[in-house]
């Protein structure tokens, strides 16, 4: 491809070998006060960083992750052969988007999250047993809330850029609306400021699908006793709503697992089938189902529309410039949802950008390489460098 | 066998050598720090310029995915979405300086979008293809076929103008509309790509024109 003016390459390489660190918050500093009325402490942090943070404290950037994400965002942990590196490996390395020569980035299993921050699977300090479903609801303000003491605990006043997609992009829009004077610039991706009634009704069906089996006993599983086939169904849902039916198309076509013939089964017959299943049951060895069940609940409450009295009235403090990005494929938070996004915060007379990008991947997209959101997320880090 | 589709999108890589021939002249026109708003900014080539030149605030509109992505990659402000659209939702004055660089033919309403240019725009700067140009109504008179060539590089099936004018159709529109002409300037291109500025008789000679304008209800002091 010709090399224009103004535009650099993306280079690719991986960080290598990383670990998670824990910090716990207690003291009477930290009791977190949920917005549900709750309150919860103490509260453990697991988190990753990579890169330096620069004498000035000015080159922090801000991960959020989605759903079933953790806070093992690049690298690797063991260096085995077969390892998969962190879930955003694409965008975060030397010479990446995400540039951890130039850049520190950290990020944060969130609050909640089953991956080493306080949540239901953690042990409740007052009764030694896992919180279960004593755990109390969280909302994305809440987690937003823990990140931002992660954030000071780490001696930075200002990130220069906080940045996610999906359910990490909310975070993102919630930490330009809590903490305005923090955050230089925004990026979120395949995200939207509430959620549709359409994404609600398939995070129940999820929901549902682990609540009705026997294993999951009103939350009281053993650890080692999952309710497997709940959870395994749950996600394959999920996994639905993240792909295309272009995307599923290409993948997957109407091949049978066995050649060109029907096998007359209800056993999967076809890949897709296979796909999913297999989908399914990993998911069920990385993650816990009451988990599950909270943080689709925290999703569905996402609304800040609802929450400000408008989403122009939600921006109208903000001081962060905006990269908006969606995909044209995402049907889950579709591009109408980001334009809506642009529109408001064009209204509250804010600094943003908004791509829609080309891709036939589906609301998965931004996890996936193949479009252009990489080069695209560059530029944006370089402009805010460059005008702080 | 090639596939009807039935929604073509325009080839704007043919004209890109035709879209940056005043790309001099507007920098000219600029002033430093002043806050422009390119609409249909194509890949950035222009308010990458702007920026390094005349170090303007920038914004973008631009409806390519691709090429939105170009101006993002090389850390422009862009928004993709349809211009008409979009500058509805400007306020008054919200910018300096408005540029509707080779787009003016190509809306299904020119009159709305120059009108909307100058309510946001203390200045507007618009650039289109002449098309009484002197080799243009000769090729229709003697051979019958619109025009191809380097400043209308599309055929009648593809081509984004929409709209025709001519220079004298736009100096009218702003005479009747009580629109400021600031600054004009026009340009013929000759076949191997030469351009040369015309002075006299544009409407004849000229195959580019540039005018500047304002709002006739601003005053606009020039410094």
């Amino acid at each position: 491809m010709k090399q224009l003016p103004g535009f650099e390459p993306v280079g690719r390489s991986s960080l290598g070998l990383v670990t998670t660190s824990r910090i716990t918050f207690k003291g009477d500093n930290y009791i977190l006060e949920l917005e549900s009325g709750n309150t919860l402490s103490p509260v453990t942090v697991a988190y990753e960083t990579y890169g330096r943070l620069s004498r000035n404290k000015d080159n922090a950037i801000l991960v959020c992750h989605a759903l079933t994400g953790d806070a093992h965002a690049a690298g690797y942990h063991t260096g085995q052969p077969g390892e998969k590196p962190g879930w955003w490996d694409l965008l975060i390395g030397p010479g990446k988007p995400l540039d951890t020569d130039r850049y520190f980035v950290i990020c944060s299993n969130f609050l909640g999250g089953c991956k080493g921050t306080t949540g239901p699977t953690e042990i409740n300090p007052a009764t030694g047993k896992p919180y279960g479903l004593h755990f109390p609801f969280y909302t994305v303000k809440d987690m937003v809330k823990v990140q931002k003491w992660l954030v000071d605990y780490l001696g930075i006043e200002k990130l220069l850029a906080v940045i996610g997609g999906s359910l990490g992009g909310m975070q993102v829009l919630q930490w330009t609306i809590s903490y305005p004077e923090m955050v230089a610039g925004a990026l979120p991706i395949a995200s939207t400021a509430r959620m549709s009634p359409q994404a609600i009704a398939f995070n129940e069906v999820a929901r549902q699908a682990i609540m009705s089996d026997p294993q999951w006993n009103f939350g009281l599983y053993e650890p080692d006793c999952q309710p497997a086939s709940g959870l395994a169904l749950a996600r394959m849902i999920g996994h639905i709503t993240y792909l295309s039916e272009e995307a599923m198309l290409r993948k997957f076509s109407r091949r049978f697992i066995n050649g060109k013939n029907r096998g007359y089964k209800f056993e999967a017959d076809f890949q897709v089938e296979s796909y999913l299943h297999h989908q399914g049951s990993t998911f069920v060895n990385r993650f816990d189902a009451n988990t599950y069940l909270y943080i689709t609940r925290a999703m569905d409450y996402f609304d800040l529309h609802a929450d400000y009295g408008s989403l122009k009235k939600a921006f109208s403090g903000c001081q962060s410039s905006f990269l908006v990005i969606s995909f044209t494929s995402d049907w889950l938070f579709p591009p109408a949802c980001s334009q809506e996004l642009v529109k408001a915060l064009r209204a509250a007379g804010k600094n943003v950008s908004y791509c829609n990008m080309d891709s036939d991947q589906g609301h998965d997209s931004f996890l996936l390489p193949g479009n252009r959101m990489g080069e695209v997320v560059s530029g944006f880090l370089t402009r805010l460098q460059n005008e702080l | 066998m090639s596939q009807i589709k039935l929604h073509r999108d325009t080839d704007w890589s043919k004209s890109i050598a035709r879209d940056r021939v005043f790309d001099e002249a507007i920098c000219g026109l600029t002033r430093q720090e002043e806050r422009v708003l390119d609409l249909g900014c194509g890949s950035g080539e222009l308010l990458y310029r702007l920026k390094k030149e005349k170090q303007v605030q920038e914004l973008g509109i631009e409806l390519d995915s691709e090429y939105v992505a170009d101006c993002l990659a090389r850390g422009l402000r862009v928004i993709q979405s349809d211009l008409e659209e979009s500058i509805i939702d400007f306020d008054d004055n919200a910018f300096d300086l408005v540029i509707l660089n080779q787009v003016m033919l190509s809306v299904p309403n020119p009159l709305d979008l120059l009108e909307n240019g100058l309510r946001v725009g203390k200045r507007v700067i618009i650039t289109f293809p002449n098309f009484a140009h002197w080799k243009i109504r000769l090729q229709i008179m003697l051979r019958g076929q619109l025009p191809v060539n380097k400043d209308l590089p599309y055929e009648w099936y593809e081509t984004p103008n929409i709209r025709l004018a001519t220079v004298d159709d736009f100096m009218n529109l702003c005479e009747q509309k009580q629109i400021t002409l600031l600054e004009k300037q026009f340009i013929s291109q000759s076949s191997n790509g030469k351009l040369r500025p015309i002075i006299f008789r544009p409407n004849m000679r000229s195959s580019v024109a540039l005018f500047c304008l304002a709002d006739h209800h601003q005053n606009i002091k020039e410094d």
